[in-house]
């Protein structure tokens, strides 16, 4: 369904300096029973940010409240294993509508791009600096600009640029999604079946 | 003329239109649905207030949440009696194939489209489940999506995918004995890591996956996208054409020969190019266990975790937090380790082959008796194939407990749960913390591994057990 439009987003980060982040950690298996998208972002993070008891862990990221904000940053293959679209259905329930990393894996990118959260990818070294200033000044801020495909640690004025095709760009500034582009080729598609 | 990989000719035959600088409109022949990634593309679809546009192009089953105990009864769990329940409501509204719990063809999504010759060559195939995948062992271009896609493929019979790059993976040589197709594919993994395969698309070659199965080859490009890859393909032969003959959805007389005709042509040509390749030869794969939190983390079930020289920074961080997860040190022998469950089902391997290879190891012995015991099929047909060949007799007699047909302990979504800090050998796919359950430390490995750990209760050799 149509999502915000996403143009230029200002914000602090909330650091998750971990690798190979797989959906199940996102949101386990076990909260994904709902038949409506509500609700997931109480389940972020779900096994990593409270006990079995329901309490939450003191020394997770998202229980510190030194660290907020709507982008969140975290290392090398996020994302990775399970298809669920549900894990980036909680993380932008949970409030975040962009994700910073050195690397994603396939299906989460489609997935966030699908939905309206901005998968970012930078380099190593780029994620090491943001980790570094986040660490030294939970307060420093990114500023992660679609037009421009520029995403800036404001602090150090440090900048790369990130890839985004052009089609996939416009939705996101849009707010418009495949279907809505799907549907405008019906003819089109209808002639193609008849050939399969 | 141009020269085409197998994936090229199947790609470039479903492509509608290429957007300019952006996705391809991509048409896809059969799409399978079950419980859990599909209610919320319905709604959605409501809410447009548009159709499915070609419900006989899709296939549901409930597998993901149900319990593999009393079936036939009214599921115990409230909300995933709900999902089942929406699915049933969305299936009739709508006029979609349903293989509901209890009818002769349920099971796992990827073990019931193959079953059902629903699968076949040169399809292009998708499911709101990664290990969708597992399809592209019949040479059809198959693969996970999320549910937004699901409600696209629904509405519109397309997604909007940008082409993948080609890698091709080439194993050939012998296999030893007591070494199966799960050793090679996690040995692939544990040399290319989790990542390794990110934005290509597989194809395996080689002589060595020639001489595999149809069910073994299932296990392979089951597992690609445990290593990133959005799907593997093996392209089709001899293998393929006789598992497909005769199954219910397989084309029938003069529309068979024109299929296998047109199956033929699904090959790579020679010379067409690849924008990667990996060789390995069969005689360096033994049989492989995982010692860590992610697929890539795997050794030979008689090697040593692997000590952290020349790691550093995060990545050291990351690995030394997931041997802390399991239990283990960097350095240590995996072998002899103790085991608390063993597992053996999935769409990775909860076939019948795998049934039989766990019942003529165990035929005679016990299990030890620090070891739970699962055997959970992945289809009704399976099931009811384990009955009638005797495996199940010879599996209860070692003290194996044989369960109804779904994902169960696979990933816990029902009560199948691995309670935290044991550990499980499992046949299934992740060993991602909690993917059995809350604190659940699982071990991936073949079918043959999970049968001798069960008889000797810890981490054991299957080539060492007579």
């Amino acid at each position: 369904m149509a999502y915000d439009k996403f143009n230029v987003l200002k914000s602090t980060v909330v650091p998750l300096p971990a690798e190979n982040v797989d959906t199940d950690q996102i949101i386990p298996a076990r909260f994904l029973k709902a038949t409506e998208r509500v609700g997931f972002g109480d389940n972020l993070f779900r096994d990593w940010r409270y006990d079995p008891t329901g309490a939450p862990k003191p020394d997770f990221v998202l229980n510190n409240p030194t660290y907020q904000g709507k982008i969140l940053v975290s290392g090398k293959n996020f994302g990775s294993g399970s298809s669920r679209e549900h894990a980036v259905w909680a993380i932008y329930d949970y409030g975040f509508r962009c994700v910073v990393s050195s690397f994603f894996a396939d299906i989460f990118k489609n997935n966030c791009l699908n939905i309206g959260v901005l998968p970012v990818t930078v380099s190593e070294k780029f994620l090491n600096s943001v980790f570094e200033a986040v660490e030294a000044d939970p307060k420093v801020e990114l500023e992660v600009d679609i037009e421009r495909q520029s995403i800036t640690l404001l602090s150090t004025g440090e900048s790369e640029s990130f890839d985004i095709n052009s089609y996939k760009k416009e939705n996101m500034k849009n707010g418009f999604d495949d279907i809505d582009y799907l549907l405008n080729l019906k003819e089109e598609i209808a002639e193609f079946a008849k050939t399969r | 003329m141009e020269k085409k990989t197998l994936f090229d000719k199947i790609w470039d035959a479903h492509v509608v239109r290429t957007v300019p600088d952006g996705p391809d409109v991509f048409f896809i022949d059969k799409h399978f649905i079950h419980e859990v990634t599909s209610p919320v593309a319905f709604l959605n679809l409501e809410k447009r207030g548009v159709t499915v546009l070609h419900p006989e192009r899709t296939i549901a089953t409930p597998d993901h949440n149900v319990p593999t105990i009393d079936q036939e009864k009214t599921i115990k769990d409230q909300l995933s009696r709900m999902q089942v329940e929406k699915l049933r409501t969305n299936c009739k509204k709508y006029g979609i194939e349903l293989h509901d719990l209890g009818s002769a063809h349920h099971g796992i999504v990827h073990v019931i489209g193959p079953e059902l010759g629903v699968t076949q060559p040169g399809m292009t195939i998708v499911c709101g489940d990664s290990h969708t995948s597992t399809h592209g062992a019949f040479g059809a271009i198959a693969f996970g999506i999320g549910t937004s896609e699901v409600e696209m493929v629904l509405a519109t019979q397309c997604i909007m995918q940008s082409k993948p790059k080609k890698l091709r993976i080439t194993v050939d040589g012998e296999l030893g004995k007591g070494v199966t197709s799960k050793d090679i594919i996690l040995y692939i993994i544990s040399q290319i890591s989790a990542s390794g395969g990110t934005g290509y698309f597989i194809e395996y070659a080689g002589s060595a996956i020639r001489a595999l199965s149809m069910e073994a080859r299932m296990t392979i490009c089951n597992m690609s996208i445990e290593m990133g890859a959005r799907g593997g393909l093996i392209a089709p032969d001899e293998t393929t054409y006789a598992y497909l003959k005769g199954k219910r959805y397989s084309p029938k007389g003069a529309d068979w020969e024109k299929a296998v005709a047109y199956w033929e042509s699904l090959k790579t040509d020679e010379g067409a190019e690849f924008d990667l390749e990996y060789h390995y030869d069969a005689a360096d794969i033994e049989p492989m266990i995982t010692y860590g939190t992610n697929p890539g983390m795997g050794i030979k079930v008689k090697g040593f975790i692997p000590e952290t020289v020349g790691m550093e920074g995060s990545n050291k961080k990351s690995y030394l937090k997931s041997l802390e997860y399991m239990g283990f040190l960097p350095g240590e022998a995996i072998q002899g380790k103790k085991i608390d469950y063993v597992f053996v089902g999935s769409c990775t391997n909860g076939r019948i082959e795998d049934i039989r290879s766990v019942a003529e190891f165990v035929k005679g012995k016990k299990k030890a008796p620090n070891i739970t015991a699962w055997i959970v099929p992945g289809s009704r047909e399976v099931e009811k194939l384990a009955h009638e060949e005797g495996l199940v007799k010879i599996l209860e007699e070692a003290g194996f407990k044989l369960r109804q047909p779904g994902c169960s302990a696979c990933l816990a979504m029902n009560d199948d749960k691995i309670p935290s800090g044991k550990y499980a050998v499992s046949t299934s796919n992740r060993n991602f913390e909690g993917r059995q359950g809350p604190g659940s430390r699982t071990l991936l490995a073949s079918p043959l591994t999970v049968a001798a750990v069960a008889v000797t209760g810890e981490i054991t050799d299957p080539r060492e057990v007579f």
